[in-house]
């Protein structure tokens, strides 16, 4: 087979930032006062805080050092199912940078900012002609910040009609934060089975919806990377009921160009910037979860938000039926901006070009691999493909630790163990932005792992074996939690 | 497109591979009446060259731009930010990489958010500070929503209204579905919040305030905490500059029991207001009604050391609706700016920052009220402060802003009573030559 890119090098360790520095050294430069002390109530007063004192090149070695303890995309493959871990290019992270913008200040009036209130408004007309929706709203966050928009949403649309709902739709295949984010706004959720071929049934929802139910929250396409064939049908049922229709856009980059959301029925629809369009993930975020909503549903979005008048740009906050603000400003604009940089670097014809190449590449995958894993659902995927370890029962040998043999080869693994409602998940995401050679290289490892699972499991069970640290205890962290460091800054 | 590396040979390949006639045949399963049959209202894709023209143009559209003299905060805060801790966080082993869900190989990251919840509660004074909330107006709401968590059977919370305006909007925001009602607090003759009405509220599960809060003023935070534990309530703090935690008593030293604020001061730009920085911490006792991500310490199967995210179980994937929030991503490389900020100044230069934005707002502030203004609230404050003027100082800002300085920010948009009241703010990257622009302009 083909080499694979795991191998060991040097890895250098390195303290916690308390366990090194002395007092009196300094990594930034502190401008001399030009004005004179002034006096201070000594009530006040603080002890100074127990930071260490570092040098410069201290926090260089550093954080250099972790950095090298980290995997990301740029390191190699990260089929990491549901996260889309697509290329995050360099010149968004420019444009994020621009010294203007980064120096724009959020409270200030509208002719002083015209720049970026320009990128918001065109931003919102870009995701709203991707979706087919009609307005939108940059505040919210992550993908979870806008699932908890798209619900308040839904419960001011229902007090507006004098309505007072107390429950919600949540299939087995909608994202784990779906349940919480519907808590919050008083919901209960009830929980829709999928059928024998991963998708929603009609007659199940129809079963279900009533008129004390605000609604239904799917995932689309669902986290089996199936695409729901009876959405239409099924946002009818809602519909007629009086519910509104919730999409979590999570994996809209099976389906750009492709798919127009109103059409098939969604009255509100979160992006996830940091998935679709391309913003780096940060090792937990920023991500930016913009909600997009039918004319219907405008006058509930937060506010401000951008409008045109003329030729100037302005903040619009007078909409009386707003859920108010989700976001102390603006949400998280620097990732606003490298979504907008990425929209206009690939056009209309590159981001459909890019769902089709990521729903080739996973089904490449799943065609590659299907006689050596157990295939979850015969039905046809679309971006992401789910396995499960069910072949591997015999050899003793877990989904747990075919991920964990992965990383000995040099590959982040895909999602393990979701989505629930398949045990064992091995859920994979290529995403458009990994070639065929990579691709080639990540089923040839994968069909040597399950070799190796038959005839050599502690390999396995053993790993990783090339990481800086082997498996950790996660049961004795959560028992014992210790959450912050102990040590002294000068011990 | 140069992000797509696939060649037209391969495609055909992969198709024949996977049993594909063309690649609209992978949408087979996706209905008609679904389809989007419009084209797209995009503009022609760019080279890389015609986009940096582009933004550069949008950039000159900025009347106010790195060049200017702002003195203006309110939640949003100008620090020099130095160089190392920009080039060490634009690293793409930590940009690129996802939540640490396999952390053999994310001890990186790992490793860099527990040195940031450590560094962070030794500034606020906390037993356990989580991961980071999405920003400062959000903090609050979920401090609000812990409070209530936390004291289950009470139904009410208050706010002081020295809150930022706009945190207050969110938190409103998040608790309008609810049934727990959200009573706002007045502002004293001092700008501090007036705390009389506690002792009449029954069924309050907390009490929020902001210190230094919206006018710059510093509550009495250690007064403020005995009133309000003798009502039964919880305490929380929040705050916008966390500089100040440099020079005053911290939150935890005064008897608080959740802290929640923003973090952009440490190494975020402003940036239109985000990405910023949820911090947010509590008591040990709490740590379980904590919302959000923890990475813990723990050692592998050698025994050495090593970080995980740990206590999921209070989380939304497994607690599903019972979780303590719905948070997932967070704002995970703004906290580790922070962390790295944090460290590059260190205990020392901690200190000496803080005490230069103090001095400067000060020397600021006494020019002012030579120049003839006034204090709003006679309350101590740390790098903000309100002033107003017997003239109108409409004519004086705008001929400021000519000179490319913004002198500060007038308050009747947020509260109508104080109608040509402003709020000034001084960091240390502003100088006594500019300060002393303001005053000139004033007696011109």
């Amino acid at each position: 087979m083909n080499k694979t890119p795991g191998t060991s090098g040097l890895i250098l360790d390195e303290p916690l930032l308390w366990e090194k520095g002395k007092p009196g050294r300094h990594a930034m430069s502190i401008p001399s006062s030009d004005v004179p002390a002034a006096p201070m109530d000594e009530s006040l007063l603080g002890a100074e805080v127990d930071f260490p004192d570092l040098s410069e090149v201290d926090v260089v070695r550093h954080y250099t050092r972790l950095s090298q303890w980290n995997f990301g995309v740029d390191t190699g493959m990260y089929p990491l199912g549901s996260c889309t871990m697509k290329y995050n290019p360099k010149i968004n992270e420019k444009h994020a940078a621009t010294p203007a913008f980064a120096a724009a200040h959020p409270m200030l009036g509208d002719t002083h900012i015209q720049g970026v209130l320009q990128i918001m408004y065109e931003l919102q007309h870009f995701l709203a002609e991707i979706t087919g929706l009609d307005a939108v709203s940059l505040q919210p966050a992550a993908g979870a910040h806008g699932e908890l928009t798209g619900m308040l949403i839904f419960h001011k649309y229902h007090t507006s009609h004098n309505s007072r709902r107390s429950k919600i739709l949540i299939p087995d295949t909608a994202h784990g934060t779906n349940p919480a984010s519907a808590a919050l706004c008083g919901y209960k959720a009830i929980p829709v089975k999928s059928n024998a071929r991963g998708m929603l049934d009609k007659n199940d929802v129809a079963a279900l919806m009533d008129e004390d139910t605000a609604g239904i929250m799917l995932t689309n396409p669902n986290t089996l990377g199936l695409f729901e064939q009876q959405i239409r049908e099924i946002a009818d049922i809602v519909h007629a009921k009086g519910g509104l229709v919730y999409g979590d856009g999570a994996n809209m980059n099976a389906v750009l160009g492709v798919v127009d959301a109103k059409k098939c029925g969604i009255d509100v629809l979160h992006l996830n910037l940091h998935k679709t369009f391309s913003t780096p993930h940060g090792g937990g975020g920023p991500g930016a979860g913009p909600v997009c909503v039918t004319k219907d549903l405008e006058q509930f979005l937060p506010v401000p938000r951008a409008v045109k008048e003329g030729d100037t740009y302005r903040l619009m906050t007078d909409q009386s039926q707003s859920i108010g603000r989700v976001h102390g400003f603006h949400g998280n604009f620097g990732v606003l901006i490298r979504a907008y940089s990425y929209i206009l670097s690939m056009g209309a014809k590159g981001l459909n070009m890019a769902s089709q190449l990521a729903v080739l590449n996973a089904n490449y995958i799943r065609a590659h691999l299907k006689d050596t894993f157990h295939l979850a659902y015969e039905t046809p995927c679309m971006h992401e493909c789910v396995f499960s370890d069910k072949n591997q029962h015999d050899y003793k040998v877990s989904t747990l630790d075919i991920a964990k043999r992965l990383i000995d080869y040099g590959f982040h693994p895909p999602t393990i163990y979701f989505p629930l409602v398949v045990p064992g998940a091995i859920m994979i995401e290529p995403t458009e932005t990994e070639c065929k050679d990579d691709l080639d290289q990540f089923i040839a490892t994968m069909k040597r792992i399950a070799h190796e699972a038959e005839h050599q499991p502690e390999l396995l069970h053993n790993a990783p074996s090339r990481c800086k640290v082997k498996r950790l205890d996660e049961v004795t962290a959560a028992r014992c939690p210790c959450l912050i460091g102990t040590a002294q800054a000068d011990d | 497109m140069r992000y797509l590396p696939h060649t037209q040979e391969e495609i055909q390949d992969m198709l024949e591979k996977t049993g594909h006639s063309s690649l609209e045949d992978l949408f087979a399963s996706i209905p008609a009446d679904c389809r989007m049959n419009t084209s797209w209202d995009l503009p022609e894709a760019m080279t890389e060259w015609e986009l940096n023209d582009h933004m550069a143009a949008l950039a000159a559209g900025m009347k106010v731009n790195e060049r200017s003299k702002v003195f203006v905060g309110a939640g949003s805060y100008h620090h020099y930010m130095p160089e190392t801790v920009r080039h060490l966080m634009g690293r793409s082993e930590f940009l690129t990489a996802y939540t640490p869900y396999q952390p053999e190989m994310a001890q990186g990251t790992l490793q860099g958010i527990f040195e940031y919840q450590t560094l962070t509660a030794r500034l606020l004074g906390m037993d356990a500070v989580n991961a980071s909330m999405y920003d400062g107006a959000s903090a609050l709401a979920e401090a609000l929503l812990m409070g209530l968590r936390v004291a289950k059977k009470k139904n009410k919370v208050a706010v002081s209204q020295a809150i930022h305006p706009h945190y207050r909007a969110v938190a409103q925001a998040y608790l309008a579905p609810t049934s727990y009602e959200l009573v706002e607090l007045p502002i004293l003759e001092d700008g501090r919040t007036d705390l009389s009405s506690l002792t009449d509220m029954d069924d309050l599960a907390a009490v929020a305030l902001q210190s230094p809060n919206f006018f710059g003023v510093i509550e009495d935070l250690e007064q403020a905490t005995q009133v309000i534990h003798a009502a039964g309530s919880l305490s929380i703090t929040c705050f916008s500059e966390a500089f100040a935690y440099g020079l005053l008593k911290n939150p935890g030293q005064c008897g608080v029991d959740i802290v929640c604020g923003e973090g952009q001061s440490f190494g975020l730009p402003r940036s239109l207001g985000g990405p910023g920085l949820g911090m947010f911490g509590c008591r040990q006792k709490l740590v379980r009604n904590l919302p959000g991500r923890l990475v813990g310490e723990t050692k592998d199967l050698d025994g050495k050391r090593g970080f995980v995210l740990t206590l999921a179980t209070r989380e939304q994937h497994i607690r599903r609706e019972k979780a303590t929030s719905n948070i997932c991503s967070n704002q995970g490389i703004c906290a580790m700016t922070a962390a790295a900020y944090m460290a590059s100044l260190g205990r020392t230069g901690l200190r000496e920052m803080a005490r230069l934005n103090y001095d400067k707002s000060e020397y600021l502030k006494k020019e002012l009220i030579k120049a003839g203004a006034q204090l709003t609230f006679s309350g101590p404050t740390f790098n903000e402060f309100v002033v107003h003027f017997t003239d109108d100082f409409r004519p004086v800002y705008d001929r400021l802003l000519q000179k490319n300085i913004v002198a500060g920010l007038e308050l009747g948009t947020w509260y109508p009573k104080l109608q040509s009241h402003y709020l000034f703010c001084v960091t240390e990257t502003l100088s006594r030559q500019d300060m002393d622009t303001i005053i000139e302009e004033i007696k011109a």
